[in-house]
């Protein structure tokens, strides 16, 4: 399992990199989504896999049963996903807003600020 | 056991939530601004002040016991940070009564500069690289609304740029974390510091950290990866520029600083050399671009980059000096370089535009600006006896003492430049006669008062910090000392549980 | 601007079930799978279907308090819920038991923390949705 997902991390970032670097507003927003779902990915599958065994504690006892899954990752990449989500979604309004004031949807049309 | 600790993160937080609570009353929320950066500049003075006595505090959040529960570390570094950070927050707070338009107000300003504040203390303070990551991503977020209040077409066109590369860094920042958690089981900076220093994979500890570098770098607009400053600092509101440029590239510096020191030295010839490469670019394309511009921001924006150059000489040459170095120029920088920020706005009340071509006549009509544009444009130049010659001048020995002739060559240089482009814009907007094509001042539309205070407030403390610099010496020596010898931050937050 | 029949009946008899469920979540938390994040969503879900349906002023006025000033008041609970804690020598956030119950619902600062949460998650969205719907409807 590990290999599989090691490669679609791969192809996630691949994808995401080729979509930020076009020259359109939308797809730029589109890398940036899998850029972090990349990420959260990635998170997943260095932190390894059990299978089937939840760190759950049985009724009455102090501590799980033999080896459990780690949960820590898991937070961590709900975490991340909420706060991706909140920063996509300002990301999704800005290019909105940017769109209205420029235009058009070509990035390379926005040099006014450059040097 | 100290509740003090926290004391930086939640006051910003309750203060923002209370001027969000608040929104339709603004001078509600004016009074809260300037009363809550108040409060939040005693707080962390307090904190710097018992961390210096009773050495380094920590706070196990929710009495959750570290390495698994999240922990709020001050060690000297952290607090003299979060002080620095507080006295921008808090300037920027009372120069904003002056400046900031009703409508940029009512889009949620001060709530925004809470948060922002409240982020920028969260990454100072934490002890954790997850909570880090969250820390830094709540300043982002603030930072990104900051940006485009308003929204002019140029705002729009500097938020894309800004807002794509940081997010690119702070996935880096993920993935990176998300390695070390894999590697090492643990996200406490003193557990894996601990884990660092007993593995033998030093190949595979600089492949994480060189991701932390290259995401860091991004974040304090380092060579070669700083084109997103000069494309957006200079669009925003002014006093929005002053707080950006005085605290979040600083929040990339100090991340560097204490990942470099406490986790990252097992291979120094590699990372700090690569970093001593870093340094000497940013110091030089830095000060050449700025050497281009005619745009009072603009300048100002590469000169950032160039002093962020100088700091991470400092960490590179890691000699005891050279951090103590390191820590002086930080200190010395957010001060100075938010208040030539400051400067350029109240040059813009004045006459309406950033373009030095432009502008003309400020020493004749206001002689006092002209003066306290004068000490932070010095001092930014190495002038003694201001900040700035200090904080050159150690960092440069140490570069003397190691023979490291190449650095200390750069360093010259950019000084040098340095101050060629504050002559430029003393020449251009204090001294040249006013221009015939002066575009009007604006309306005013606030007091000038505000503006005065804060600009005045942090020429003060340059001058302060240049005339008592050794009590500061003093105290960056000593938090340089705590960073050298990681074995103090460890104890301090592993020790009850070892 | 405003959905088809079909949806604006949907969006009236599925409002006050979202609702109710959303709070359902809320109490349930932290013991359970439940929670202040995912019970905001489930409300928000139910004010933004209104906004698809009728329009973004119908369903403001349906929340009735601005929701800037219920991300506010969110925040504050959620930062004030790890206070109690520094009243009695303990780390920020440390949670507290009070021997306060209503029926199943016991008293404590988990629940005044998530409490916040669910506000904040609900104003957070609904202005998202409402900037976006009404730069869409001018």
């Amino acid at each position: 399992m590990e290999p599989v997902l090691a490669i679609v991390v791969g192809v996630l970032f691949a994808a995401a990199i080729y979509l930020i670097l076009r020259r359109s507003l939308v797809k730029l927003v589109i890398g940036l989504i899998l850029l972090s779902n990349a990420a959260n990915l990635l998170i997943f599958t260095v932190s390894g896999f059990t299978r089937a065994a939840p760190p759950l504690v049985p009724e009455g006892l102090e501590q799980p049963v033999g080896a459990v899954a780690d949960p820590l990752p898991q937070a961590l990449i709900l975490t991340a996903i909420v706060i991706s989500f909140g920063v996509l979604a300002f990301a999704v309004v800005l290019i909105h807003r940017a769109y209205e004031v420029v235009g058009h949807d070509d990035l390379d049309q926005m040099k006014d600020t450059d040097t | 056991m100290n509740a003090l600790v926290a004391l930086p993160v939640v006051i910003p937080m309750i203060v923002g939530a209370l001027s969000l609570a608040l929104w339709r009353s603004l001078p509600a929320q004016r009074v809260l601004g300037v009363l809550g950066t108040g409060a939040l500049l005693a707080a962390s003075v307090w904190l710097l002040i018992t961390v210096a006595r009773e050495g380094v505090l920590v706070m196990h959040m929710g009495e959750w016991q570290g390495p698994f529960g999240i922990v709020l570390v001050a060690d000297l570094l952290g607090a003299i940070m979060t002080v620095l950070g507080a006295i921008t927050g808090f300037a920027v707070a009372v120069y904003s009564i002056g400046t900031v338009e009703e409508s940029e107000e009512k889009f949620g300003y001060y709530p925004l500069l809470h948060l922002l504040l409240a982020g920028v203390s969260g990454a100072f303070l934490t002890g954790d690289i997850f909570n880090l990551y969250v820390w830094v991503e709540v300043l982002l977020v603030a930072s990104f609304a900051l940006l485009t209040l308003g929204g002019e077409r140029a705002q729009m066109e500097g938020a894309i740029k800004y807002v794509t590369l940081n997010l690119l860094s702070s996935v880096l920042l993920l993935a990176a974390v998300g390695l070390t958690y894999g590697m090492f089981g643990s996200l406490n900076m003193a557990d894996l510091s601990d884990k660092f220093a007993q593995t033998e994979e030093h190949g595979l500890i600089t492949v994480i950290g060189m991701l932390f570098l290259v995401s860091f770098s991004i974040k304090a607009a380092a060579f070669p990866f700083f084109f997103w400053l000069p494309a957006s600092y200079h669009t925003p509101h002014v006093a929005v520029s002053a707080l950006f440029a005085g605290l979040l590239t600083k929040v990339g510096v100090y991340a560097l600083f204490r990942f470099f020191t406490l986790l990252f030295d097992q291979d120094v010839g590699y990372t700090h050399n690569l970093l001593l490469w870093i340094a000497g670019f940013t110091m030089l394309t830095g000060v050449l671009g700025a050497a281009a511009q005619f745009e009072f921001r603009r300048i100002l924006s590469f000169h950032i980059i160039s002093q962020i150059g100088y700091m991470i000489m400092g960490l590179a040459l890691f000699t005891p000096l050279a951090i103590v170095g390191g820590v002086f120029y930080i200190m010395h920088h957010i001060i100075v370089k938010a208040n030539l920020f400051l400067v350029s706005g109240a040059a813009y009340r004045l006459c309406g535009t950033y373009e030095l071509k432009h502008l003309g006549g400020l020493y004749r009509s206001r002689p006092v600006l002209g003066l306290l544009f004068l000490i932070p444009a010095l001092s930014l130049a190495g002038m003694p006896p201001l900040s700035g010659f200090f904080a050159k001048f150690i960092i440069i020995r140490a570069g003397v003492e190691v023979s490291a002739w190449p650095i200390v060559i750069v360093a010259l240089i950019t000084g040098l430049l340095t101050l060629y482009s504050m002559v430029k814009i003393w020449a251009e907007a204090f001294w040249k006669a006013t221009p015939d094509n002066a575009p009007a001042p604006p309306q005013a539309s606030g007091p000038m008062w505000p503006l005065y205070t804060a600009i005045g407030g942090m020429a003060l403390m340059t001058v302060i910090i240049g005339l008592w610099a050794h009590p500061i010496y003093e105290l960056a020596h000593t938090a340089a000392e705590q960073m050298l010898d990681p074995a103090v931050y460890i104890e301090a937050v592993l020790g009850e549980t070892r | 601007m405003g959905g088809s029949l079909i949806l604006q009946t949907a969006a009236r008899a599925l409002l006050p079930l979202l609702l109710l469920l959303s709070v359902f979540l809320l109490l349930r938390g932290h013991d359970e799978p439940g929670g202040g994040f995912i019970a905001g969503l489930v409300a928000s879900s139910a004010f933004a279907l209104y906004v698809f349906a009728y329009d973004a002023a119908t369903s403001r006025r349906l929340l009735t308090v601005d929701s800037r000033t219920m991300m506010g008041v969110g925040l504050l609970l959620g930062a004030l819920a790890g206070l109690p804690a520094m009243f009695r020598g303990e780390a920020y956030l440390a949670a507290q038991w009070w021997d306060v119950s209503l029926g199943p619902i016991s008293l404590n600062t988990p629940l005044i923390f998530d409490i916040g949460v669910y506000l904040v998650v609900i104003g957070t969205v609904m202005t998202i949705v409402f900037a976006l719907a009404e730069a869409e409807e001018n």
